[in-house]
């Protein structure tokens, strides 16, 4: 992928701390593992070798346990951690090879970074707190505070503004977070686990607000979670992290549906997986498939080929129409009927492909179980495969008992 | 209740096996005492076995003080002759001193000359030149917002009682070598404070200087500060300086050294310069602690002015002293009692002034 059309492109990133860092970057100690290196030689490889890149207005989420290196990753990218080798590209240019103005001036413009512990001024008023980029460019008074403000509402803290932070819950601290982020309008935005100190109910409205807010502004965000579900509902992408190295990257559903291994799916095995995964991911191709101009007994034959009770009819354009059951097919064939169109029926359930499986299971609540196969259907109404009732089944039982199954795992390995 | 039981039985059980690893390294002494078993020694062996138990430095120390008691060493007890270098290094400090008086005298003269004629002396002559019953106004004033009505009230009633003393000028005087030299300490540990801060090598030479500067007792740099810059006010409040400004050093080191270390970093994070680091976020949040220090020095130098009085500055220390020279008690009783009303007026003000800022203190916890 040309870097030029990415955002923020990371190149073979690494970092490790200790006093003779080059020495193990250069040495054999750089391919052995982070512990044996930790152990023999004291220096800690806090980031091994991290290659990606984030797309403009894409929600990139790195995810992993405490002590992955994901916070160090995302320090790296403001050079609050200098890394100890690799490239960070910001719109094709290389930030490590930044001065040291003009890496003060990145930081003004470019990119605006929340915390996981907030990082408030507590001796500054909430305004003052929003201002604080904007003060350290030199704006005049005048101006950034009246932006400071103009960020402040647009995360809901109007009326706040004079305020000093230790007055303010949790969740609203990180309001304030977020607007001082905000201020300068950064085209990047860090958040290094900024819900983690929330508690739960919070959390998730600080989720679906910055969901909400980010369709508005389209920043390119960079964050950082311990938590699976968080990333799997803000992440446009995800990359797990496990002792320094970026161990897998995907979309949610490809983290879920084929974790790349065993430390991956020992993360998603407590996901709800019918939550995650489109329906597309369990269907198959059609297996019979008919049109709406040919005649029953052609229909007839094939439905015998096939082995066949069910057939789904499409026009032309391969947009479903309706079903016909053999019964029915048999039934013209004997009475000589030239058309199959006035055996059609509504198919019951009309599935969408990129609709989740927890979607189905709601709509399939309202019908019969017996249903055996649904048709699946496309963006634009074609029909793209089927879905079995089996493989629902499977799917929404497996992520059930996967619970129990994983801690006996744990157990074990422990 | 049965599952502690149960610890217990387990941990009565184990005990013997843990205990085994004990006994095999001490089993010499073991062998000692059941020699001792049975035998008429039976009634000493529980308290030997205690002094068994003692580590074997003890047991090595009591030895050698034992040997040491018990020999006469006669010359070989004495440090060699040629292992004694006092008075060639006291000599050479001399010397130096010397050296330095003839050869900075006109460097140690502009100082002099400076301090007195530009800080020391104004200073004096606009305190002196304010009516005392101004002075205990403003006095009442910052008491009242500082600390509360109770203490403005104490403050005032305290100062007049030193007026009445006939104590009012030589207070001024104090107030003016006090104010002198606290200025001169926070000008000078400030920075030095922010330094130690910021490079843990200056804090590790500094350090150890200041403990230097806090332990030597005063009069001992008393007679080079007398040598090189005479006697008077000048000389005094370099003495106080040297004695109070470790405090104010060593509380700006610390009081930026616990500024929150994510605070920093996010300011960082913003585009802040080093210099933004510290005047907009390290300096204020330190303040509280800052002020900490600020009242330690001046309390310092309340301290100091009986002593500086004795390389003659002038203030309440000359009553001291004179009561001391001339056995007037009621005389050194009052000019303490100054000394006193001083020190807690100005401790209670500069620790109101340090609480007033506590909020951002327990906000930055």
């Amino acid at each position: 992928m040309p870097s030029s059309t990415q955002k923020l492109s990371i190149r073979s990133l690494w970092k490790v701390f200790g006093p003779h860092a080059d020495y193990i970057l250069k040495s054999d100690w750089r391919r052995k593992s982070r512990a044996e290196v930790q152990k023999e030689t004291g220096h800690v490889i806090a980031l091994r070798d991290a290659t990606f890149d984030v797309a403009a207005g894409e929600t990139f989420v790195v995810m992993g346990l405490s002590g992955s290196g994901k916070s160090t990753l995302v320090r790296c990218l403001l050079r609050l951690v200098e890394p100890s080798q690799g490239h960070v590209l910001v719109d094709g240019e290389d930030i490590l090879e930044y001065s040291g103005k003009r890496l003060i001036q990145f930081r003004r413009k470019k990119a605006g970074m929340v915390f996981q512990r907030f990082g408030l001024l507590p001796h500054r008023s909430v305004l003052d707190n929003v201002a604080f980029g904007l003060e350290a460019q030199g704006i005049n008074k005048r101006t950034r505070l009246d932006r400071a403000l103009e960020v402040l509402q647009a995360v809901g803290l109007e009326g706040w503004e004079h305020n000093m932070p230790y007055e303010l819950s949790g969740g609203m601290q990180q309001r304030v977070g977020l607007a001082r982020a905000l201020a300068a309008d950064p085209e990047i935005l860090l958040m290094d686990e900024p819900f983690s100190a929330l508690d739960p109910l919070i959390r998730r409205d600080m989720q679906n607000e910055l969901m909400k807010l980010q369709e508005r502004i389209k920043k390119t965000i960079v964050f950082i979670t311990h938590d699976l579900d968080e990333a799997l509902k803000l992440g446009n992408r995800i990359a797990i992290m496990r002792d320094g190295a970026i161990v897998q990257i995907g979309t949610p559903e490809e983290i879920v549906a084929t974790p790349s291994d065993e430390y991956v799916s020992e993360f998603t095995r407590d996901v709800r997986k019918a939550a995650v995964l489109p329906v597309r991911s369990i269907m198959t191709p059609p297996t019979l498939r008919v049109y709406d101009w040919q005649g029953p007994r052609v229909v007839l034959h094939e439905m015998g080929e096939a082995k066949e009770e069910l057939a789904f009819v499409v026009d032309r354009d391969e947009r479903l129409m309706g079903v016909v059951t053999g019964r029915a097919i048999a039934e013209a064939a004997q009475n000589g009927v030239a058309s199959i169109k006035h055996l059609m029926q509504e198919p019951p359930i009309v599935v969408s492909a990129d609709s989740t499986i927890e979607a189905l299971l709601a709509q399939l609540l309202d019908y019969d179980w017996r249903i055996e196969v649904l048709p699946v259907v496309g963006a634009d109404d074609e029909l793209v495969g089927e879905v079995h009732r089996a493989s629902v089944r499977e799917v929404t039982l497996a992520s059930k008992a996967g619970q129990p199954a994983a801690l006996g795992q744990t157990q074990k390995g422990g | 209740m049965a599952q502690l039981r149960e610890t217990l039985i387990v941990e009565s059980e184990q005990s013997p096996t843990t205990g085994t690893s004990a006994n095999e390294t001490r089993r010499g002494w073991s062998t000692l005492l059941r020699i001792t078993e049975g035998s008429l020694l039976q009634p000493v062996a529980a308290p030997l076995q205690a002094l068994l138990a003692l580590p074997k430095w003890v047991w090595l120390f009591g030895i050698a003080l034992l040997v040491g008691s018990l020999f006469n060493f006669g010359r070989a007890a004495e440090v060699p002759e040629g292992l004694l270098i006092g008075a060639t290094v006291a000599r050479g400090v001399d010397r130096g001193v010397d050296w330095m008086v003839v050869n900075w005298d006109t460097a140690l003269r502009a100082f002099n000359v400076t301090l007195l004629h530009y800080l020391i002396l104004p200073l004096e002559k606009w305190l002196m030149g304010l009516p005392w019953w101004l002075v205990t106004g403003v006095v009442a004033l910052v008491a009242y917002r500082m600390t509360g009505r109770v203490f403005a009230l104490l403050a005032t009633g305290m100062v007049v009682l030193m007026a009445a003393f006939g104590l009012y000028n030589l207070a001024m005087i104090t107030l003016t070598i006090v104010i002198t030299s606290t200025v001169l300490a926070v000008a000078l540990g400030i920075p030095t404070g922010i330094a130690m801060a910021k490079s843990n090598r200056a804090d590790a030479v500094i350090r150890p200087v200041l403990d230097l500067m806090q332990t030597m007792p005063s009069f001992v740099y008393l007679i080079p500060v007398i040598m090189l810059f005479g006697i008077g006010k000048v000389p005094g409040v370099i003495a106080v300086v040297i004695y109070a400004v470790p405090p104010i050093i060593r509380l700006t080191n610390l009081g930026i050294r616990q500024v929150d270390s994510s605070i920093i970093e996010a300011a960082r994070a913003f585009g802040a310069t080093g210099t933004q680091v510290l005047f907009k976020v390290e300096l204020p949040l330190a303040l509280p602690t800052l002020m900490a220090g600020l009242n330690q020095t001046i309390m310092m130098a309340l301290g100091m002015v009986v002593v500086t009085s004795m390389i003659g500055a002038p203030g309440l220390g000359i009553e001291v002293l004179n009561g001391i020279a001339r056995l007037e008690v009621g005389r050194g009783l009052l000019g303490g009692i100054g000394i006193v009303i001083m020190a807690i007026i100005l401790d209670r003000i500069t620790q109101g002034f340090s609480k007033s800022r506590q909020p951002a203190r327990r906000a930055a916890g």
